[in-house]
């Protein structure tokens, strides 16, 4: 796989087309940009780019969704950009130019690396300045799916990222025939710009599912008293994303609903598809009708394989499923956004031009006690207690001693539930199977078995009204200080969900084991999504010295202010 | 009297501040019961003794490879795109026409602001007149807002009348936000270049009838401190206005409406109007749009 390119070749022939990426390559002729992608019905599409030396450009480019002209940040001309395949083990130079009349960076997420290559501006590099070239220079230490992405200012949103794949040095314990990429993101014709100033300006903007009377009238949503409630407490049950299909075209590889990107079987095979959630703002919820999906990798690391027919995935998660299509037909691969306002949706098929029925998008899911931080089995306890009570007991600051009171902070979790069990909002009862964190086991035992020897509680503020997003209360622009650890010491960090939404949470350089009930084997994430009114124990060793980014990879909660700087001490690690 | 109006604004926020507060005082509510953590799923705590977090750093990791100057300037853009940002909003409430037998009249009412999350600079104005060419009333305000609650600004600053009548110039403290039950609220109390003292208490609702279809009921309360003739005011309430209109948000940003208003002279000041030979009460059909980009 490992081809030596020289740095100066010219673009076109890097980027070599996979139209069915596994079968040891079977079809690596090098075609052109344009056959690969933003083509209505082509089969896939990612150009791909490997070997020691890969040279990659950031630019502007015009593309097509769903027959409609945008504009896009684009790697290498295409979105996403290129498949970077890479060999575990290999050391790689990777020499990204800028042509936009900005800054630029590429952040390598999920990776291991030499902090100074982690690509973000203002924490681990200066950036990439416009028309200058960065080379980034590290040891592949790991296998399997990441992705890569801009970390300078919303460029993520308008096209700027690409899927990473890491074949493993030794055998691969995931048995498959073909594999295939599936980067789902969210594309706006707004400028992201614009987007994040219509947050701020009326934070429901985007949401046009709102409650309204007409469907009171019908008996739809919650009844009159439940509405009374939550209006006395100035919440929306409604607000599930902060973005959503009013503006959204949902992408799979680049390919809107209408281009319906296919990805090519032959009956009996096992597919390989390596899911990557590259939308800015989407949470997804991914099921192909008719197929039983394997879960085998999370986040880039193998887990025992889980048999699902449906999954959540939040931005910058990945997910490997194994599926085995025996029949001769065409399958939907649906992955609808969270809050039901829009699908994207790509066809598998053993020819293209197939397709199969599109499922109608399910009903608009409403928030419950339970994401507004109040156990059900708590509330039960309390019986008849009055709504107003609760009412000012959702923002005691007792329950959150460290968070620093003001108008940023919407409500405190006043009994927040380890939600690790719960497929995920919309999700309780579609009738079949979901995914859960607590069904994660990782493959290989935890490499630290180590005990943590202290504890971490970060709480995730906001307030949903004025959009401002926070660590512990504070956004980034006013703090002081950045989240220290030890070299190697071995830390549970929890994470407090004291808002009606779900953050994933990302920290950079590192693995950390969700704490999920398999001690020993809890699965190994870079990105952990904490439901709403819940929480999440991760233990971290932190082993990788340097500055790090952990922020909310929901790109406008990060905007906003949701992210701090972790540091690792000493910077020489256990030479001191 | 004048103190008990100079009283009104603080005691409307400081109602949503005391609701938010409340809890702490409650004494019902404790720390997260140990239950409620779902043990079964979240380990027991660390066993003793637990080691202390490190102090943060001095250094800055990545001045061992870059520059200090160069990480300076980025680090100054990473604070300005992660919560350092500025946004802005201009919104017209109304923009109406209001026809009537003699002469039509026209009244707006709209708000502008500028800043970060907390600090804002805020521009107000209404008015209304004749198409004939009279302009009744009309002021503009100019604020310094601060976010003080997780619902509610302070607001400071001049208001500057124009129009028939005498020209006006004020100090303005205010506040405005989100009341339970997602009332929008805002007050003002007024104190003149002429050392009068006036307030003014704002109410309005959103009725989602459909996605796109909205009842808007609207209140407006006036009140002064003292006689002040000139201005055909009257100590206590001067005058009321109710609205409702129904609008069709075409757009979000873009809402045509049809609606009725509705205004009364209260108390002292009616009888002065009425002394006058002015009408007290006056309802009106009213058409216009809602509009903000």
């Amino acid at each position: 796989m490992n081809r030596l390119v020289p740095p100066r070749l010219h673009r076109r022939q890097l980027l070599r087309g996979v139209s069915a990426l596994g079968g040891a390559g079977a079809l690596n002729a090098f075609l052109p940009t344009w056959a690969q992608s933003g083509t209505p019905g082509l089969a896939a599409t990612l150009p791909t780019v490997s070997g020691d030396h890969i040279a990659l450009r950031v630019g502007h480019t015009p593309i097509t969704v769903d027959g409609r002209r945008g504009h896009a940040v684009t790697v290498n001309g295409t979105v996403p950009g290129p498949l970077v395949r890479l060999k575990e083990g290999q050391s790689v130079r990777l020499a990204v130019t800028n042509d936009l009349d900005e800054d630029t960076s590429i952040h390598w997420h999920g990776l291991l690396l030499p902090f100074q290559m982690d690509g973000v501006p203002g924490v681990s590099f200066p950036g990439i300045k416009p028309k200058e070239t960065f080379i980034y220079e590290f040891k592949v230490r790991q296998a399997g799916t990441y992705w890569y992405h801009s970390h300078s200012g919303l460029q993520e949103q308008m096209g700027h990222y690409g899927p990473i794949v890491i074949d493993p040095v030794g055998e691969d314990p995931v048995q498959f025939d073909r594999e295939h990429v599936v980067v789902l993101s969210d594309y706006s014709f707004m400028h992201p710009h614009e987007i994040f100033r219509k947050l701020k300006a009326q934070a429901g903007y985007f949401n046009r599912q709102k409650q309204t009377v007409a469907g009171l009238l019908k008996g739809e949503d919650q009844p009159l008293k439940d509405r009374k409630e939550w209006a006395a407490m100035r919440m929306d049950p409604t607000d599930i994303l902060d973005v959503t299909g009013s503006t959204y075209t949902f992408l799979i590889n680049g390919h809107g609903p209408k281009d319906n990107w296919t990805g090519l079987f032959k009956p009996g095979e096992r597919v390989r598809l390596r899911f990557v959630n590259a939308g800015a703002m989407t949470i997804f919820n991914v099921r192909i009708p008719g197929l039983k999906l394997s879960v085998v990798q999370a986040d880039g690391q193998n887990v025992q394989p889980v048999e699902v027919e449906e999954f959540q995935i939040s931005p910058a998660e990945t997910y490997d499923v194994v599926v085995q299509p025996t029949e001769d037909r065409a399958y939907t691969l649906v992955a609808e956004a969270a809050d039901r306002s829009g699908m994207g949706r790509a066809t598998l098929a053993p020819r293209l031009g197939m397709t199969a029925e599109v499922p109608p998008l399910r009903k608009r899911p409403l928030l419950n006690m339970r994401d507004m931080g109040m156990d059900h089995s708590a509330m039960m306890g309390m019986g008849g207690m009055e709504m107003d009570h609760s009412a000012m007991s959702m923002r005691d600051p007792r329950n959150a001693p460290q968070v620093k009171m003001g108008p940023g902070v919407q409500m405190i979790s006043p009994m927040p539930a380890d939600r690790t069990g719960d497929p995920g909002q919309g999700l309780e009862d579609v009738g079949h199977k979901v995914l859960v964190y607590t069904d994660l086991v990782a493959l290989d035992p935890n490499p630290d078995p180590r005990p943590p020897s202290r504890e971490l509680e970060i709480h995730l503020t906001g307030n949903m009204e004025r959009f401002m997003w926070a660590f512990d209360g504070v956004s980034f622009s006013h703090l002081k200080d950045p989240i220290p650890f030890r070299f190697n010491e071995r830390v549970r960090v929890v994470l407090v969900n004291d808002s009606m939404m779900a953050h994933p949470i990302h920290l950079h350089g590192h693995f950390f084991e969700v704490v999920n009930g398999h001690p020993g084997r809890h699965p190994r994430k870079h990105t952990v999504n904490v439901l709403p009114g819940g929480r999440v124990a991760f233990d971290l060793t932190a082993d990788e010295p340097g500055d790090w980014a952990f922020h909310c990879h929901l790109l406008y909660h990060m905007h906003a202010g949701m992210f701090n700087v972790v540091t690792v001490r000493p910077l020489d690690g256990g030479a001191a | 009297m004048r103190a008990l109006l100079l009283a009104i604004a603080p005691l409307a926020i400081g109602t949503s501040v005391a609701a938010q507060d409340h809890g702490a005082h409650h004494g019902h509510q404790p720390a997260p019961a140990p239950d409620a953590r779902q043990g079964h799923l979240i380990p027991p705590p660390l066993q003793e003794p637990v080691a202390e977090p490190p102090p943060p750093p001095s250094d800055r990791a990545a001045e061992r490879f870059y520059s200090p100057e160069a990480m300076a300037a980025a680090r100054a853009q990473l604070a300005k795109e992660h919560g350092g940002g500025t946004a802005w909003k201009v919104m017209l409430s109304n923009a109406e026409v209001r026809p009537h037998s003699g002469s039509d009249g026209y009244a707006w009412e709209g708000e502008a602001w500028w800043g970060g999350d907390i600090h804002r600079l805020v521009l107000k104005s209404e008015g209304e007149g004749e198409f004939d060419g009279k302009l009744e009333s009309g002021e503009v305000q100019a604020l310094y807002s601060r976010a003080v609650t997780a619902y509610f600004q302070l607001q400071a600053g001049l208001r500057q009348d124009f129009g028939t009548g005498p020209s006006r110039t004020y100090a303005v403290l205010g506040f405005e936000g989100l009341a339970p039950y997602w009332f929008e609220l805002e007050g003002s109390a007024f104190l003149s270049d002429k050392g009068d003292v006036s307030a003014r208490l704002e109410g309005a609702y959103d009725l989602r009838l459909t996605q796109r279809l909205i009842l808007e009921p609207r209140g407006e309360l006036n009140l002064s401190a003292q006689d002040t003739p000139e201005l055909g005011l009257a100590s206590g309430l001067t005058d009321a206005e109710l609205g409702l209109r129904l609008r069709y948000e075409i757009r979000q940003e873009f809402a045509p409406y049809v609606g009725v208003a509705y205004e009364r002279k209260l108390g002292e000041t009616a009888d002065l109007a009425r002394a006058g030979g002015e009408d007290v009460e006056e309802t009106r059909l009213v058409l216009g749009v809602r509009a903000w980009f």
